[in-house]
């Protein structure tokens, strides 16, 4: 199968598992008792039944399953994801407004939790016994074990109450006045704690997964060679072992990006990081139906093309894997 | 007897405020005042939207006729001065001549015509204006409210908080009928309030900005009004230690309040909440089964220990609440509460019909509809374990999966949390009138029906002698103590939280920040 092929295989694959997806969540969410309605009410006190009645009549909560199920679809297909009923905006602005926040703290903090834990990693491979080593295994177990939520609130403690570097919430200062370098590095600040509460938890994944690559590299024949040759140590590690070692790190990279989103949503919440994750969690609390299954519907487009994008990237970095295609 | 309630001017009203809130402190003019919302805003429109949450950023933007001081009095805002007739059926309101929207035009009594109707029409508070059956408009600055019926609340519901004053030129434009669903409501929402609108984002921050043209000379005091939005309440407390809030309400969590009292810059205060009256309390479904015998409802009353929610659930930043009323409110009258006793409890049991058998009497549930309330529930299982009734705790997986079984009466106990909003008739008469029975959540979920608190609360609603009507509600409030068709245990201990060294004329009053802050100023 060549290449274009494959592509367009994958690409039918992904088009079916979004429509179940699509059927899956919104039979979920129509399972479950109770609806925004109920919701709308409790924002104001409480409503009678009439009220409830002209809320649910107008939204087409009245309508039987099948036919909220085939509206909905029919209008995802048409690229419309819906009317937000908590947020009275169209889904896929409220989406496309809050994806930039949540991109950048992922990103930023995939990227710190994968430059930080491949050093760690690569430095406690070279003596797995010593104490360094231990303490790097240490704090990669405690950042993964922690939930994040109180990392983050450990993090705020230390921070923002003990040293006041860093501000609370949000992401940017709108007091500060400014042009754009101004506003970036307010941004900056803003993301740093939240970065570094995301990044702690994968950090661990990669040092350890770096730790134990880079041991099987470093004892196999072709680093025996390299040494017998007369390489420098710092040139065998870091240009030969590490090169190989990195595969692995790079699949479970793109791997755990759904991970990281899932995990960004407590992230965000705490800090109030004005992102998808804090649209998802309000919108969860708050039975937005439409909001909920566009982030979900998102979420999984995210998946799959960070599966394909994986696998591209693992052929750049490893010509052998998947050789065929 | 003629009911004249004669304004006083607006400046003897700013005085007396001022002298009782602050004390050597002058107001000073300017400054930004940055505080915050624990969550999302629906809708920036309070005339369509109910809750503190809206409250807040609303009372800014929109005036009302009315205000209220903190010893409940109504105090002239947008209405100069108000009379009302002998018969208690026309509401005469005098607009100040100097108001004007947030884009210039002039606000007129027409303005206050339309929003009646827009509030009727949207508003869920359906008892508020439900006795209002016309307003007419003989001038531009005279509003006249003719009644079906004397409407004594009529006076509270004129404030802030419920009765927002919207541009008819703007939500009365024709293509748009439906008002709640206004673009208006988020994006330039124009008002005549103290603070103008510059910016809304969702899940991030409203920004408010003086007004220069505010129909109140030389005021707001403020500048720009900052109002984040963090919906982490532990951030929150943070934020307010570390100086980057100056001020915040509605904070609940006794551990963080507590935590905080410990602060010495800030000010913690469950000052000002009185018209809001939330009330924390277990409710129990009269309509089957066990607690449909009110021995029974008392036997579990007598065997849960209120000094152990006091002190070790609520770590003593709760107030007792004995009866449906909000203790700080004018009607409220205190009722002797069911003291710890379980010998009591077991004997009302055992006359009621349901001896231990097994070790057990019953077999109950107990449902509750969002997580901060857990540890009560978890607490009136153990407690009534202790008379031999099991108790199993339900919890739902969202609000709207609980609301729906309160709606429908699927239940046995729960741990609920509903609010006054001012008025016995706007917030209390719902949980009691049987005219109000399962008709979705925060109604008569209880399904209790007494013929004499019906009539009772149709008596208090139409009653224009408060001496009278505070009478009505002693009597509604022994009734409800005695019969328990909910156990009321606690206010929910809301609480301000501001900076003592900068913010000045905190908003304390009886509506919280669901109230002008056109007094507060940055010292």
């Amino acid at each position: 199968m060549n290449f274009l092929q494959t592509l367009i295989v994958r690409v039918a694959y992904a088009i079916i598992l979004l429509l179940a997806v699509l059927v899956l969540n919104f039979s979920m969410m129509h399972l479950a008792p109770g609806d925004v309605a109920d919701t709308i009410a409790q924002a104001n006190g409480g409503a009678d039944a009439e009220v409830l009645a002209a809320i649910r009549a107008e939204y087409g909560l009245d309508q039987p399953f099948l036919v909220q199920l085939g509206r909905y679809i029919g209008n995802v297909l048409q690229g419309n994801l819906g009317y937000s009923f908590y947020y009275r905006e169209p889904v896929t602005e409220l989406i496309l407004q809050r994806i930039p926040a949540t991109l950048l703290l992922v990103f930023s903090a995939q990227i710190l939790a994968l430059l930080i834990g491949v050093l760690l990693g690569v430095i406690s491979a070279q003596k797995p016994n010593g104490l360094t080593s231990h303490f790097v295994t240490f704090i990669a177990l405690f950042g993964y074990s922690a939930p994040v939520f109180w990392t983050g609130i450990l993090l705020l403690i230390g921070f923002s109450l003990q040293f006041q570097w860093f501000p609370v919430a949000g992401m940017r200062d709108v007091t500060i006045e400014g042009g754009f370098w101004v506003k970036s590095w307010d941004v900056l600040v803003h993301l740093i704690l939240p970065m570094i509460t995301l990044a702690s938890v994968f950090l661990a994944l990669y040092s350890r997964l770096t730790r134990a690559t880079m041991l099987e590299q470093l004892r196999t024949d072709y680093v025996r060679t390299a040494y017998a040759k007369g390489m420098p140590h710092g040139t065998v590690v870091y240009q030969h072992a590490l090169k190989n070692a990195l595969s692995p790190v790079i699949t479970l990279a793109g791997l755990q990006f759904s991970a990281v989103i899932s995990g960004a949503v407590l992230v965000e919440a705490v800090f109030s990081w004005p992102g998808l994750g804090t649209l998802a969690f309000t919108s969860i609390l708050a039975r937005d139906t439409p909001t909920i299954l566009g982030i979900l519907f998102f979420s999984a487009l995210v998946v799959i093309i960070g599966n394909l994008l994986t696998d591209l990237a693992q052929k750049l970095v490893d010509p052998r894997i998947g050789g065929k295609g | 007897m003629r009911h004249i309630f004669k304004g006083l001017m607006t400046a003897t009203a700013l005085a007396s405020m001022v002298a009782t809130a602050a004390h050597a402190d002058e107001p000073k003019k300017g400054g930004t005042l940055v505080t915050v919302l624990g969550s999302n805003v629906r809708n920036l429109n309070s005339a369509v939207q109910s809750g503190i949450v809206t409250g807040f950023p609303g009372a800014q933007l929109f005036a009302s006729p009315l205000r209220y001081d903190e010893n409940w009095e109504p105090q002239p805002y947008l209405a100069e001065t108000w009379e009302t007739s002998e018969d208690g059926l026309t509401v005469t309101l005098n607009l100040v001549k100097n108001a004007k929207f947030h884009d210039g035009t002039p606000l007129t009594s027409e303005d206050v015509a339309f929003s009646v109707e827009v509030i009727k029409a949207n508003h869920p508070f359906k008892s508020m204006f439900a006795p209002v059956e016309s307003v007419e408009t003989p001038d531009a600055h005279t509003a006249v409210l003719k009644l079906s019926k004397p409407h004594p609340a009529l006076m509270l519901a004129m404030s802030g908080q419920l009765m927002s004053i919207i541009p008819k030129h703007i939500y009365g434009d024709g293509e748009i009928t439906d008002v709640k669903a206004h673009p208006r409501n988020n994006e330039n929402v124009v008002g005549s309030g103290p603070f103008k609108l510059v910016e809304f984002k969702n899940g991030e921050h409203v920004i408010l900005e003086r007004f220069d043209d505010f129909f109140i000379d030389g005021r707001p005091y403020l500048d720009k009004i900052v109002m984040r939005i963090i919906t982490d309440p532990a951030a929150r407390a943070i934020a307010y230690e570390n100086g980057e809030l100056h001020m915040g309400a509605f904070e609940s969590l006794p551990r963080i309040i507590n935590r905080l009292k410990g602060v010495d810059s800030l000010t913690v205060t469950p000052d000002g909440y009185g018209a809001i009256g939330p009330l924390d309390w277990l409710a129990m479904n009269t309509t089957k089964g066990p607690l449909a015998d009110v021995r029974v409802r008392k036997a579990i009353a007598y065997a849960v220990d209120k000094n152990f929610i006091h002190k070790a659930l609520m770590q003593g930043t709760a107030a007792d609440s004995t009866t449906g009323i909000h203790p700080d409110s004018p009607f409220y009258a205190a009722q002797d509460g069911y003291d710890l006793d379980l010998e009591k409890s077991a004997a009302l049991l055992d006359e009621a019909g349901y001896p231990v058998k097994d070790g057990s009497r019953m077999s109950l549930t107990i449902d509750f509809g969002w997580p901060g309330v857990k540890p009560q529930v978890e607490y009136v299982k153990a407690a009534l374990k202790k008379v031999n009734i099991d108790v199993e705790v339900v919890s739902s997986a969202d609000f709207p999966t609980w609301a729906k079984k309160m709606g429908t009466g699927d239940f046995d106990m729960s741990w609920d949390t509903v609010f006054n909003w001012g008025d016995p008739v706007i917030g209390v008469h719902r949980t009691y009138d049987s005219s109000n029975i399962q008709k979705g959540v925060w109604s008569n979920t209880q399904g209790y029906s007494n013929a004499r608190v019906d009539e009772l609360m149709a008596m208090a609603a139409v009653e224009t002698d408060d001496a009278k009507r505070k009478e009505l509600y002693a009597e509604f409030q022994a009734i409800i103590a005695d019969e328990l068709p909910v156990y009321h245990t606690n206010t929910l201990p809301y609480h301000t939280v501001y900076n003592t060294e900068k913010v000045g004329n905190p908003p304390i009053g009886i509506w919280g920040t669901s109230t002008p802050i056109d007094m507060t100023y940055l010292k």
